[in-house]
């Protein structure tokens, strides 16, 4: 199916972007990689009237550690991000998100920044920088200003961001070591949302013990969601079997699936705790390298 | 989709918005030859490629960026071409399969896939093949599993994907690859 | 010279496909094409109260809008053409555009054409109709009980027909005999077809011969020119119908569709080119779906193993309407097959269609058989497990010996040839079998899950000796029809009545004359897909190409040359018995340097200066060629799956597949059309399902829902085959087409089944998902 009809900005410079926001208001919507914004244009469940394409804007595809941050650009491609060694080497959970993600075109032209600012319950990078104490930089007719990723996703398809704002830039503090991630997503196959996907990052004390744990989950509600109660759990605690298996079952307590094609409420929720206990398990193992 | 029991059926605005919209100039090179066109904002990539260019051999299988029928390089990476705006194309650099054999001479992908049965009816055939050739460029001695992942937005209904995972690797270990 | 029957000879086809030169139908954009885009029925039960086409039609680019209204009834009803005998059968008219009533979400009340497929498409959103819902039924059991009117007044309780095979032999006394009596119910879910090129048409008037011309998407234009000729009334001499390169078809291109009827009738009233090209979402909504079988199975047999009898009773839901071949698919193609490769007693299959408000039913690779052979596989291995047996064991004790052929069976029909226990072993052989019993013995040990599900099949296809399709009232003969002509410099043209979309036939076929001619393939050329060009032909599916087709071109071939062989005889002045034909050439025996080659009798027979008596000049022939009996292939897979006891994932270790289709033409386009074909029974095993809500709407509407497998879910495939040739096709060829969608689908099962039997599971629903498989491991239900 084809689009109905929109008129084509395309700005030089984020400022010239922001300002025909002010301009369209509602009408308007910026255009990253457009792999999830064209497909449901085509299908007509979205027609803005204005489309504002931000792809050729200098600056606003990098991936880089500065002083104690990673910083990535939100018009960083899924693609780069499976494949930078930096991020496959330091921040592997990135990398397996990436991964799992769409297929190789669909990593070729999205982005990180898109796929964020769309905010699909079922996102991965949502449930990915959850894991993560990440911030996101928002630039609007005022300047900058910064949210956390815990504050950012509000309902379906709903951020924090104002209608005269564009997501700029993601920050991840700097991984220290011993620590280590991983993103598993049980998908019904290729290309598939999740059914299932769970995002852990962990980082080890100097005795080996969980110094800090972020779990985010993918499909389990409304927005990502972090499974603090199984975080409170592990912080302090040797990784050890039962301590896993425990965190693993406070996460898939905590989530309230809902029925579709993609299976049943026991079934999602038994699979939270499966999920979440490999990739705590992985998280440890990497962390421990 | 859901659906409300009764009602009236009808759409909204189309007609409104068309007489507004103005044209863009665009300019994109395929296969190595530089078109310029006036298109529609909403013109897909793949029908500039197909119905301005009439260079057919890009397919459409489906409507919701799944088939990669579509598939074409764009700047050297394989993109799904329903997936793009013709003017989101501007200035870019494009190959589609009728620009992979140069100098009349085939590819060795086209080659390998003719030699291996890697097609049948032929209709995803294109977009499996340019997208094998991005995986060739960036990694000439793939594996399996590589090639599998590579091809894994192209569906193929015909082939059941073995011979298409042999044309590949075939391709890959003549001319050392790519 | 060319002798290249049995060579994998790379295809002929290839190099436009690679170099994107397919001349596919939505490829073609003729001088003046205007573009049409359907309206279509967002409820799956409805009468229509009002169509405003307004709004639509003052759109700037908008030719017309149309509705049911505007026909003026002059395109007939879409009637089905399989009127299967002896079962009240209901035919219900069918009307191009909606009349009053929508019966299937999907159905298509007005079309649109304008100057711009973009602006066909504004303006199909312009189109308001008001629609009064309707009761829905989507199950086809609860259609048969629901009460109230049925979708059609001619077909009370929703029914559209009932059909028996009672089989030889007496199968209540068989089933008095027995041990052991097992019931189980299977379903063969709807699945969507899913070509990858979705359909599309062209249709093109002249006024000044008064010639319609259509390029469609269809696996048999022939039959497409019939019918759309009683439809609209165009007398078939001045209608063309062409398939070009056809992007796949698996059954759902061989349908006369409604929306093909309108596009015609919109360029003969409008006098330009009209082009339709669905999209993928019209695609799963109006294209054809396949299977939708409920099955209630009772199989007797004694302790000791023997399998006595098999009694079916099946609801198939046949959609809103009867498509073209639809009727006899789960009756004529489906009720002959449940006894399988087995020597069973008697057997009866009672099957009663129905109506629902559903996309109408037909033909998907396989149709009927694969619905069959998963009873009978299914049974074998639950019979297996109840009585401590080997599944390889019990089948080796019933199939049917291989002295024992021509065969025939409880059914009803004559299996030509087989030899089932050698395929069988070769297979195990292949896969290590008993050496994955004994890693099984111990990994149950160990708790571990993994299983083998073997699947023995024989089909029945090489559609079909025509007495036979018109007995079971398929409206017309299924003989296969060719034209060999070479031209006066020997160069040969092979008109076929084929259409082959993906299977090869370009180069298989002039394979067959390579041989028969001694030409080799470069001086050989295969014509199909055109009315104006071929012969009446009957077109490709059911496996019914190579053997019936190619058996007609290998006789046009024979004939052809022994008529160059009187030619020859007359020139060199010897009887035709002292002459050899060896590669491309006569000569006279004993005398190799006396002799004509082909091209020389060609050229002698279009000068035609020096001819024998009563033979005519120029070398060609043709044949009707009308195959005595079907043919049948078959085989053995084994498939070898580990399950993730935590989440109920299958992962294919190891898939074999020993195939036997008589002679192999092209050894690696055979093993091609068994690789497609397994992953499409696998992907109905594993991962696709048509789904409707209560409402009729398709939840499955696009790639996102409706899986098909990637290269990921694909696994590797292994085959290998036996040869064991039909005796009486001309070429000792059967089919391959079809074979591995009918045996994949059980094998996998079969191997699931088998690796969660430690919990007592007998039967898994297909698709069999993660969660099933979860839900059966962790004893949950529902």
């Amino acid at each position: 199916m084809r689009p109905r009809s929109f008129e084509y900005l395309r700005p030089s410079s984020v400022k010239e972007a922001i300002g025909f926001l002010k301009d369209y208001g509602e009408e308007a919507r910026v255009l990253a990689g457009g792999q999830s914004l064209i497909p449901i244009m085509k299908l007509r469940l979205a027609s803005p009237h204005v489309l504002i394409d931000i792809g050729r804007i200098p600056g606003l595809s990098f991936i880089r550690e500065e002083g104690d941050v990673l910083r990535i650009g939100a018009m960083t491609r899924h693609r780069d991000l499976e494949q930078t060694s930096l991020v496959r080497n330091r921040y592997p959970l990135l990398a397996d998100a990436a991964h799992s993600l769409g297929d190789p075109q669909v990593r070729n032209l999205g982005t990180i920044g898109g796929s964020v600012a769309h905010a699909d319950p079922a996102s991965d990078w949502g449930a990915a920088l959850m894991a993560f104490d990440t911030t996101l930089v928002v630039t609007g007719p005022k300047g900058n200003r910064t949210l956390s990723i815990d504050d950012f996703f509000r309902e379906p398809f709903v951020t924090a961001l104002e209608p005269t704002e564009v997501l700029t830039e993601i920050q991840i503090p700097k991984t220290v070591a011993h620590s280590g991630g991983a993103y598993l997503k049980l998908k019904r196959k290729t290309g598939d949302f999740a059914t299932v996907a769970v995002a852990a990052q962990v980082e080890l004390d100097g005795r080996g013990a969980i110094a800090k744990a972020r779990i985010g989950l993918a499909a389990m509600g409304p927005t990502p969601l972090r499974a603090r109660r199984a975080e409170e759990h592990l912080t302090g605690r040797m990784p050890n079997p039962a301590t896993l298996a425990e965190g693993a079952r406070l996460a898939a307590e905590g989530v309230r699936p809902t029925r579709d094609l993609r299976g049943g409420v026991e079934h999602k929720r038994a699979m939270v705790e499966v999920y979440t206990r490999r990739a705590l398990e992985k998280a440890v193992e990497r962390a421990r390298r | 989709m859901a659906m409300k029991p009764g009602g009236k059926e009808q759409g909204r605005g189309a007609s409104a918005r068309t007489k507004e919209i103005g044209r863009h100039r665009v300019a994109v090179t395929v296969n190595g030859r530089t078109y310029e066109r006036e298109v529609e904002p909403r013109l897909l990539l793949v029908d500039f490629i197909r119905d301005h260019l009439r260079l057919v051999g890009t397919n459409e299988g489906c409507d919701t960026t799944h088939c990669g029928a579509c598939t074409v390089l764009l700047d050297g990476h394989a993109v799904k071409s329903c997936t793009m705006f013709a003017v989101q194309a501007d200035g870019s650099e494009i190959t589609t399969i009728e620009g992979l054999a140069a100098h009349g001479r085939l590819h060795p992908l086209q080659e390998a896939f003719r030699e291996n049965h890697g097609l049948q009816c032929g209709f995803c055939t294109p977009g499996v093949v340019l997208a094998a050739s991005e995986l060739l460029r960036v990694n000439p001695k793939p594996t399996e599993e590589e090639i599998r992942v590579a091809i894994s937005g192209n569906l193929c209904r015909c082939t059941g994907y073995v011979n298409i995972v042999k044309s590949v690797s075939a391709a890959a270990s003549r001319a050392g690859g790519g | 010279m060319a002798q290249l029957m049995g060579e994998s000879v790379p295809r002929t086809e290839d190099e436009r496909f690679l170099t994107g030169r397919g001349a596919y139908v939505a490829n073609m954009l003729p001088e003046g094409t205007v573009f049409a885009k359907f309206v279509r029925s967002t409820y799956a039960h409805a009468r229509i109260l009002h169509i405003d086409t307004a709004r639509a039609a003052a759109l700037p680019g908008v030719l017309g809008v149309f509705t049911a209204a505007d026909l003026k009834g002059e395109i007939g009803s879409i009637f089905t053409a399989w009127l299967i005998p002896n079962s009240n059968l209901k035919t219900p008219p069918y009307s191009a555009l909606a009349k009053d009533v929508v019966r299937y979400a999907g159905e298509a009340v007005a079309v649109v054409v304008a100057e711009d497929p973009y602006v066909a498409e504004d303006a199909r959103e312009l189109v308001e109709v008001t629609y009064d819902p309707l009761p829905v039924v989507v199950d086809g059991e609860a259609a048969m009980k629901a009460g109230g009117p049925p979708l059609h007044a001619e077909a009370p309780n929703n029914i559209a027909f009932h059909w028996v095979n009672a089989g030889i032999g007496d199968v209540d006394a068989v089933f008095k005999e027995a041990d052991v009596l097992m019931s189980q119910r299977f379903v063969s879910q709807r699945l969507q077809p899913s070509a990858m090129e979705p359909r599309a048409a062209i249709a093109q008037y002249e006024p000044g011969t008064k010639g319609l011309t259509l390029h469609v998407t269809s696996q048999n234009p022939h039959v497409h020119r019939l019918v759309l000729s009683l439809v609209l009334g165009v007398p078939e001499q001045r209608f063309r119908v062409v398939a070009p390169d056809v992007g796949g078809g698996f059954g759902s291109k061989i349908p006369v569709y409604p929306w093909e009827a309108v596009v015609c009738w919109l360029a003969m009233r409008l006098g330009r080119p009209v082009k339709w090209v669905e999209d993928r979402t019209e695609n799963f909504l109006a294209t054809t779906h396949g299977r939708d079988q409920v099955q209630y199975v009772d199989l007797a047999a004694k302790k000791d193993g023997t399998i006595l009898g098999i009694k079916v009773k099946v609801v198939a839901n046949m959609g809103a309407y009867l498509s073209t071949a639809a009727p006899g698919i789960p009756t004529i193609l489906f009720g002959f097959m449940p006894g399988g490769c087995y020597a069973i007693k008697a057997g009866k299959v009672e099957v009663t269609g129905v109506f629902t408000n559903t996309t109408p039913v037909d033909a998907y690779r396989g149709a009927g058989r694969p619905e069959a052979l998963f009873i009978i596989e299914r049974m074998v291995d639950i019979l297996a497990r109840k009585l401590g047996m080997d599944p390889a064991e019990l089948r080796r004790k019933n199939l049917i010996p291989a002295d024992k052929f021509p065969y025939q069976t409880a059914l009803g029909l004559v299996y030509d040839s087989g030899n089932y226990e050698r395929a069988m072993r070769k297979a195990l052989d292949i896969v290590g079998y008993e050496k994955l019993r004994q890693e099984q013995g111990q990994a149950r040990k160990e708790e571990r899950l993994m299983g083998i599900g073997l699947s023995t099949y024989v089909e029945v296809c090489g559609l079909a000796p025509s007495a036979v399709s018109t007995g079971t009232g398929f409206q017309g003969g299924l003989w296969g029809s060719s034209t060999v002509r070479l031209s006066p410099t020997g160069k040969a043209t092979v008109y076929t009545g084929a259409h082959p979309h993906g299977q090869g036939e370009e180069t298989t076929f002039a394979q067959i004359v390579s041989t028969e001619l001694g030409l080799p393939l470069a001086d050989i050329d295969v014509v199909h897909g055109d009315t104006k060009a071929t012969p009446m032909g009957m077109g490709t599916y059911g496996s019914r190409a190579t053997a019936v087709e190619g058996g007609s071109i290998a006789l046009s071939a024979r004939k052809v040359r022994e008529k160059a062989r009187k030619i020859a005889g007359h020139l060199l002045e010897v009887s035709e018995d002292d002459l050899e034909f060896v590669d491309g050439k006569f000569t006279v025996k004993g005398v190799p340097t006396k002799g004509k080659t082909i091209q020389e009798i060609a050229w002698a027979a279009y000068m035609a200066g020096s001819m024998p008596k009563g033979v005519e000049p120029i070398l060609e022939a043709s044949t009707f060629y009308d195959p005595e009996n079907f043919v049948f292939p078959f085989g053995t897979h084994i498939c070898v799956v580990d399950v993730d006891k935590e989440t109920g994932q299958v992962s294919i270790r190891r898939y074999v597949a020993v195939d036997d289709c008589g002679v192999q033409i092209n050894p690696m386009i055979v093993e091609g059309q068994v690789h497609g074909g397994v992953l499409q029974g696998l992907a109905q095993a594993m991962l696709e399902q048509a789904v409707y809500d209560e409402h009729g709407n398709l939840l499955t509407s696009n790639f996102l829902e409706y899986l098909v497998p990637s290269s990921l879910e694909a696994p590797r495939i292994e085959t290998d085959s036996t040869v064991t040739p039909s005796p009486h096709n001309p070429i000792g060829v059967k089919g391959v087409g079809e074979t591995g969608a009918i045996a994949s689908s059980q094998a996998f099962v079969n191997a699931v089944c088998d690796a969660l039997a430690p919990y007592g599971v007998v039967h898994i629903d297909m698709p069999v998902t993660p969660e099933k498989v979860w839900k059966a491991i962790h004893g949950k239900t529902g």
